[in-house]
């Protein structure tokens, strides 16, 4: 208790050297821990999205599907087996058909994924009720993402040609119209594909009832299938997390170099007020203090700029933290280029683990730096101490 | 400076240190004191001390610089160890201590005044002066009560929220000795106190010291070479290349 007595005044009679210190080092607490929130909110949603657009409770895939080889498309559909039928005549399993095709916009070749899925289905927020076709065109109705719009160059209403090769090889052609452009934040459900009506798919490419994979959702259970393996959102998300965990590690560099600005701050003043202060510390130790007591006391001044930079980060800090979870930060708009899902907007998350992790862990490695340079004390000589003479 | 009586400063702790054994606050025996110098040599400051210093003392140890004053003074302050020879500090050995044992000697028993005053410049005159209470562990309420009790009786209660920069030399000095003598410490060690004050400042602070003596009982012992300081001493140890030379005892009783 005396000893925190003492820190405060020393600290508070220090005055604008510490609150300098204090100042910076809350700067990089409050940004450390946004950055941090940042991402973790971005993980979340990006998550979160692809559930919700993709994958739902899980996947059944054909036994030959392999998402990586496009060679492998046309072996990998069968027909929807009869243990999921009533799932999926009752919307609970979602079939969807893949199949390998080219579109040509304004006169060029696109390689294309078309995927078939029911029109109107519910499981997934993929606005399928357009693949409805309520006009009399002969043209087949198709949603596409902002992205594949952006790299087509297609817009709602367009007509463009597809062309596919049906399940005996031969090569067809029609035109589509795009009866929709929908803004997703998951790219696997966007780049380079053509959602169609699973029905129309099914014929043109001559797979009647026949489908790739089957989307399931939380309200039934899994079935064991022959010919299908079912992959749960763990196993179909593990490539997104990878992603994440990469765009983590880039993220911690900016982490460290907050880190490192604050921590220099501190080390700096504490390696000065041990040089400049040698007076003062003969003083301590001649009116009654151990050496190490006199360490314990500079180490603590050190650490508790940390702990005052938390209550003035958490001054100003807070209601930032709570305006932005609110509001969410807006992102600008083609950030969805750099292959991973953003939103327009990222709501930074606060989860408990990140504000305490982060606050012990930066007064931990306080502690450490404010005492590397306090442990000069206990070598230095009090008598040459007390007239201030540099040891 | 106003001079005023102890009239509230407390006697009870000189008054029980009266009945202690042959009232002795210091006693050294053949005390050799060696600091090393280059990576095999040795440098003897001191060569074979005896003294007794008893309680009530207004002493000092004269002599040239580089004579030993300060090395004896920080041995007895047991901020340094002799190499050789027994030196008993208030019924303790200073040569066995260990440094939380010395730091706990220094921390009750006693005081010191340095030359270059060596107040905490950031702290105020109160929190200077409180600073030895609150190692004690005290109450706020007996801390801010002898605080003020001291800081009155040297004069310095109009100062209590100046910080030490705001303060003339004279003044630091009174605070330095405020904060030896707050505490009621049985022995006060005073390094050069008048070596960074002015004729009338160094007059000042004796007779402040020669007062709390006379009244408190208390021990002061001075390293020194200034003819004022020596002026005011009851007892001279003249110390010449780390020997003392004479030591001459005087009966002087009343202010200067």
């Amino acid at each position: 208790m005396k000893i925190l007595k003492l820190v405060f005044r020393n600290l508070i009679g220090n005055g604008l050297k510490t609150w300098l210190n204090v100042f910076v080092l809350s700067i990089a607490f409050v940004l450390i821990i946004f950055m941090q929130a940042i991402l973790q909110g971005w993980d979340r949603q990006a998550m979160s999205d692809t559930v919700k657009w993709e994958i739902a409770d899980g996947q059944y895939w054909n036994a030959n599907y392999d998402p990586f080889d496009p060679f492998t498309l046309d072996s990998a559909v069968s027909i929807i087996p009869k243990e999921l039928v009533n799932q999926y005549e009752t919307g609970q399993v979602e079939p969807v058909l893949i199949v390998a095709g080219t579109i040509y916009p304004s006169g060029r070749s696109m390689p294309v994924l078309m995927k078939g899925i029911r029109a109107g289905q519910q499981l997934l927020e993929l606005p399928t009720s357009l693949l409805m076709n309520p006009t009399d065109s002969a043209d087949i109705p198709a949603i596409i993402g902002s992205n594949m719009a952006h790299q087509s160059g297609l817009t709602e209403n367009d007509i463009v040609t597809l062309r596919w090769r049906d399940a005996n090889g031969t090569f067809e052609a029609r035109d589509i119209r795009i009866a929709g452009v929908f803004r997703t934040f998951v790219p696997t459900v966007d780049a380079g594909q053509i959602w169609l009506p699973l029905d129309i798919l099914q014929k043109i490419t001559l797979n009647s009832g026949k489908a790739s994979l089957l989307v399931k959702s939380k309200e039934v259970s899994v079935v064991p299938v022959d010919g299908w393996n079912f992959k749960d959102v763990d196993e179909l998300t593990r490539p997104l997390r990878e992603t994440l965990r990469s765009k983590t590690v880039g993220q911690s560099v900016f982490y460290v170099i907050f880190l490192l600005l604050a921590l220099l701050a501190v080390f700096d003043t504490q390696t000065l007020s041990i040089f400049y202060r040698q007076r003062e510390i003969g003083t301590f130790v001649a009116l009654g203090m151990t050496k190490k007591e006199v360490m314990g006391l500079f180490t603590l001044e050190g650490t508790m700029n940390a702990i005052l930079a938390i209550a003035l980060g958490a001054v100003y800090g807070v209601p930032m933290f709570l305006y932005f979870a609110v509001n969410g930060i807006p992102m600008p708009s083609g950030t969805s280029d750099f292959g991973v899902a953003i939103a327009d907007k990222i709501y930074p998350a606060f989860p408990p683990k990140l504000i305490i992790g982060t606050i012990l862990f930066i007064i931990l490695i306080t502690a450490w730096v404010s005492y590397l340079p306090a442990r000069k004390i206990v070598k230095m000589n009090p008598t040459d101490a007390i007239k201030g003479k540099i040891q | 400076m106003r001079f005023l009586t102890v009239k509230n400063f407390d006697k009870d702790k000189s008054t029980k240190f009266m009945d202690s054994k042959n009232n002795l606050i210091v006693d050294v025996n053949g005390l050799v004191k060696r600091f090393p110098i280059g990576f095999s040599g040795f440098f003897t400051a001191l060569k074979g001390i005896d003294l007794t210093v008893s309680e009530g003392e207004f002493m000092g140890l004269v002599g040239p610089s580089g004579s030993g004053k300060t090395t004896f003074l920080n041995i007895i302050g047991t901020l340094d160890k002799p190499s050789e020879g027994r030196v008993n500090v208030l019924d303790k050995n200073a040569g066995t201590l260990t440094p939380r044992q010395a730091a706990q000697l220094r921390k009750e028993e006693m005081g010191f005044i340095f030359q270059s005053f060596n107040l905490l410049p950031v702290y105020t005159v109160f929190e200077n002066v409180e600073f030895p209470l609150l190692l004690l562990n005290l109450s706020y309420g007996e801390r801010k009560k002898r605080v003020m009790e001291t800081l009155e009786w040297l004069g310095l209660t109009s100062k209590i929220n100046s910080r030490p920069p705001q303060l003339s030399g004279g003044e630091c000095q009174r605070v330095a000795i405020a904060r030896a003598m707050v505490k009621r410490p049985k022995l006060v060690l005073a390094d050069e106190p008048t070596a960074n004050l002015d004729a009338d400042n160094s007059h000042r602070i004796l007779k402040t010291m020669v007062k709390l003596n006379e009244e408190l009982k208390t021990c002061f012992i001075f390293a020194t070479h200034d003819e004022k300081v020596i002026s005011y001493l009851k007892r001279i140890v003249h110390l010449e290349d780390g020997r003392i030379v004479k030591d001459i005892s005087s009966q002087k009783s009343e202010l200067q």
